[in-house]
C-alpha cells in the first residue's frame, strides 16, 4: 500500500507542479537573499549562512516565510482528495476487499504522503545551502547546519500536520472539490485572519482603549493574544522557526523590564533555542496527530458503500 | 452431519439497521458448497449490505454470519482472503495500467513476485483481455472494466466469489461473456459463487437457486423451478394464445374445457386463465385443425412471474410481515430436507 501510494505521488503531474512551484519561490528567495546579504552582513555578521534562508531582499520574501506561507498548500494538494477520489473512483471498496487492514490503507496514504513531503523539504533545504555555498563562498558552521536541520524537520512536521487535515476532510467529504476548499479556507483563515481575530478577541477581555485600562491590560492584552495566535499552526511554526534560525531572539514571551536587567546581549546557544520551541514541536505533533487520529477514526468509522 | 459440512456461507437472524430503518431483517440463508446462489430484489432491497455483512464490512445489527466456519465480523482478514467480493461499478486506478492493477491487488494479497506474472498473464486470458492489459485503466469500457474485475477477483483464487450486480450496464455480447465466465468459474472451478441482481434473465440462466428479497426480507428461497411450482399452484395457469386464424371456433374450442376460467382478446392473441395446463390439449387441437400458432407461452415458471407474485404479495402484506418470514422459512426448511436426501 505505501510503496503504491508512494509511487502515486511521484509520478503525479500534480507532485510535478507543486514540486516546479516551490523550487522556484525557493530559488526567488535564495536570489533575493543572496543580492540583500551585504546589507545583513553590514548590521550582523554572525550566522551569516542562516540568513540565506531567513533574510529577504528587495521585495522577495525570505525562504523561511515563503515556506510558512506555500507549505499548507504542498499538504492539501497531496492529501485533499485521498480517500473521496477511491471512493468516488469505485477503488475503496474493492481495495478493501482484499485480506488487509483497513487501516493500513491509511495510514499507507499518509505515511508516504509525508515521506514524499521529507524529501521534497530536504532537497530543497540543501539545495539552497548548496547553492548559497557556490554563490557565496561561505562555509557552514556545524551549529548553523543543525540549525538548518531542525528548522527542516520542524518544516515536515509542520506540512504533514496539513496533509493530516487535508486527510480528514477527505474522509468527511464525499467530494474532492468540497474537501478541497474546506482546507483552504482553514489554510487562508489561520495565514490571513486569525491574527485579526486574535487581536478582537483580546481587546474585547483586556480593553486598553483608555490609560487606565492600557496600563492594567497591556500585559494581559497582549499574552492572550499571542496565545490565541499560537492555536493557529502557521503562527506556531513561523514562531517557532524564526526562533531556530535566528540565534539572537532570546525569548518568545513578554519580557518584562526588570526580567532584563542585568542580562547581557548575546546568542542563544542551539541547545537553548531548542529548548525555547520544544514546546511548539510538540503542540505541531499533537495538532498533527489530533488531525490524523480524527481521519483514521472518521475512516474506520464509515460506510463503504459508493454510492 | 455431512450435509453440514456443505454449507459454506450462512447466516443466523442476520440484522441490520440504519437508525430506526431496517435494511435487512432477520435473515437466515444457507449457501451450499459450489453452487450459484443468486440474490434477486430490487433496488434497495438490502442485497448489498447483506453482501458487505458478509465480507465483514459493515457490522450487522444483530444475529451472524459464517463463512467456512470463520464469522465474519470477527475475523474478516481471514474472511477475505478467502472470498473475492466484485463491487458494482468496479473501479481501477486510472493512470495504471491493467496489468499493473492487477499486480497490485496480487501484491495486497502477498503473493510473491515471481508468481505474480504468469498469474496475470492466465488470468487476462481467461478474461480475454490480452490485447488492452497494457493500456491504462482510465481508457477502459464499462465492459472491459467489469472483465478487468473479474481477474482481479481470481488474483487471490478464492473459493467463494460475490458479485454485486455483475450484468449492470453491460452490453449483451459482454453479458453472454460474463455469464459464460460465470458459469464456467462455478462448474469447472468448483467455485460458490453468490451474484445479487435485479436482472432477472441472467440470473435465471446460471444461477441453481435464488433467494428472493424485498424489503430486507427474504420472502422465497429456491431453485427456479421449484418456486415456479409454488408459484402456479398457488395461483392458475395463463396461457398466452396467438394464432391464425383468429376465428370463433377457437374461441369455442377453449371455452370446451371445463377447466378453463377465463378467457380474455386483444386483437389476435388470447389470453387463457385455467387450472391445468392447457398447452397439450390446444397444440393438438391446432395441429390438427390447420391453425397456424404464432405465440404460445405459459405464464407462470420463469423468474419474472415469481418475481412479480412475490413482490406483489409483499406489498400487500407490509403490515402483516409474519406470514411473509412463514412463507420464507417454509421455503428454506422444504429445500433443506430435500438437500438432506439428497
Amino acid at each position: 500500500m505505501y510503496r503504491k501510494e508512494l509511487a502515486d505521488h511521484l509520478t503525479s503531474k500534480r507532485f510535478l507542479i507543486i514540486l516546479i512551484l516551490i523550487y522556484a519561490t525557493s530559488i526567488a528567495s535564495l536570489y533575493g537573499a543572496i543580492s540583500g546579504l551585504s546589507e545583513a552582513i553590514e548590521s550582523d555578521s554572525n550566522f551569516i549562512f542562516l540568513k540565506l534562508y531567513t533574510s529577504s531582499g528587495n521585495s522577495i520574501p525570505s525562504f523561511m516565510s515563503f515556506i510558512a506561507l506555500l507549505g499548507p498548500f504542498v499538504g492539501l494538494t497531496l492529501g485533499f482528495d485521498a480517500i473521496n477520489s477511491e471512493r468516488s473512483g469505485g477503488t475503496l471498496n474493492r481495495l478493501v476487499a482484499q485480506p488487509i487492514y483497513r487501516d493500513s490503507i491509511i495510514i499507507g496514504k499518509f505515511l508516504a504522503g509525508t515521506t514524499v513531503i521529507a524529501i521534497m523539504i530536504f532537497t530543497m533545504g540543501i539545495l539552497i545551502g548548496t547553492v548559497g555555498v557556490l554563490t557565496t563562498g561561505l562555509a557552514p558552521e556545524m551549529e548553523e547546519v543543525l540549525r538548518i536541520l531542525v528548522f527542516l524537520i520542524f518544516t515536515v512536521v509542520y506540512i504533514a500536520f496539513w496533509l493530516a487535515l487535508s486527510i480528514l476532510f477527505s474522509v468527511v467529504c464525499r467530494h474532492s472539490a468540497t474537501s478541497a476548499l474546506a482546507v483552504i479556507a482553514l489554510w487562508i483563515f489561520f495565514t490571513i485572519f486569525m491574527s485579526l481575530v486574535a487581536n478582537i478577541i483580546a481587546n474585547i477581555v483586556y480593553p486598553i482603549d483608555n490609560d487606565y485600562n492600557a496600563i492594567y491590560n497591556a500585559y494581559d492584552n497582549y499574552t492572550l493574544e499571542l496565545n490565541l495566535n499560537r492555536i493557529s499552526p502557521y503562527y506556531l511554526y513561523s514562531e517557532a522557526v524564526s526562533t531556530i534560525m535566528n540565534p539572537s531572539v532570546r525569548s518568545i514571551n513578554v519580557v518584562t523590564m526588570s526580567q532584563l536587567q542585568g542580562a547581557i546581549s548575546g546568542y542563544l546557544s542551539f541547545g537553548q533555542s531548542v529548548l525555547l520551541v520544544w514546546p511548539h514541536l510538540t503542540g505541531l505533533i499533537a495538532l498533527m496527530l489530533v488531525a490524523f487520529t480524527g481521519a483514521y477514526i472518521g475512516f474506520m468509522r464509515q460506510e463503504v458503500r459508493s454510492n | 452431519m455431512k450435509q453440514e459440512e456443505q454449507i459454506i456461507i450462512q447466516t443466523q437472524n442476520l440484522t441490520k439497521m440504519y437508525g430506526e430503518k431496517t435494511v435487512v431483517n432477520q435473515l437466515n440463508l444457507s449457501i451450499r458448497k459450489g453452487e450459484v446462489f443468486g440474490l434477486l430484489g430490487p433496488n434497495g432491497a438490502g442485497k448489498t449490505t447483506t453482501i458487505l455483512m458478509l465480507l465483514g464490512l459493515t457490522e450487522p445489527t444483530g444475529g451472524r454470519a459464517v463463512i467456512n466456519g470463520m464469522d465474519c465480523t470477527r475475523n474478516p482478514i481471514a474472511v477475505k482472503s478467502r472470498v473475492g467480493y466484485l463491487p458494482d461499478n468496479v473501479g481501477f486506478y486510472g493512470d495504471m495500467t491493467g496489468r499493473q492493477n492487477l499486480r497490485f491487488t496480487g501484491r495486497l494479497n502477498g503473493i510473491p513476485d515471481k508468481e505474480l506474472d504468469p498469474r496475470i498473464d492466465m488470468l487476462l486470458e481467461r478474461v480475454n483481455m490480452q490485447d488492452a492489459a497494457d493500456q491504462k485503466a482510465g481508457t477502459y469500457s464499462r465492459g472491459m472494466r467489469q472483465r478487468l474485475g473479474v481477474a482481479d477477483v481470481l488474483m487471490k483464487d478464492p473459493e467463494i466469489i460475490i458479485m454485486d450486480e455483475p450484468t449492470l450496464g453491460i452490453d449483451p455480447e459482454g453479458m453472454r461473456e460474463l455469464l459464460d465466465l460465470i458459469w464456467k468459474l462455478s462448474k469447472e472451478d468448483g467455485r460458490t459463487l453468490l451474484i445479487s441482481s435485479h436482472q432477472l434473465y441472467q440470473v435465471q440462466q446460471i444461477c441453481d437457486r435464488v433467494g428472493i428479497f424485498v424489503n430486507g426480507n427474504l420472502v422465497a428461497c429456491g431453485g427456479i423451478d421449484d418456486l415456479g411450482r409454488q408459484v402456479q399452484k398457488e395461483t392458475h395457469f395463463t396461457l398466452e394464445l396467438k394464432v391464425n386464424p383468429c376465428d370463433d371456433k377457437l374461441l369455442a374450442e377453449i371455452y370446451r374445457h371445463p377447466e378453463v376460467t377465463h378467457v380474455d382478446r386483444k386483437d389476435n392473441t388470447f389470453i387463457i386463465e385455467s387450472n391445468v395446463d392447457l398447452r397439450r390439449a390446444m397444440s393438438g387441437f391446432l395441429g390438427t385443425n390447420g391453425y397456424t400458432i404464432q405465440h404460445m407461452h405459459q405464464r407462470g415458471g420463469d423468474l419474472d412471474e415469481i418475481y412479480r407474485l412475490y413482490f406483489e404479495k409483499a406489498g400487500q402484506s407490509d403490515e402483516d410481515n409474519s406470514v411473509e418470514k412463514k412463507t420464507g422459512k417454509r421455503w428454506i426448511q422444504q429445500r433443506g430436507k430435500k438437500a438432506g436426501k439428497a
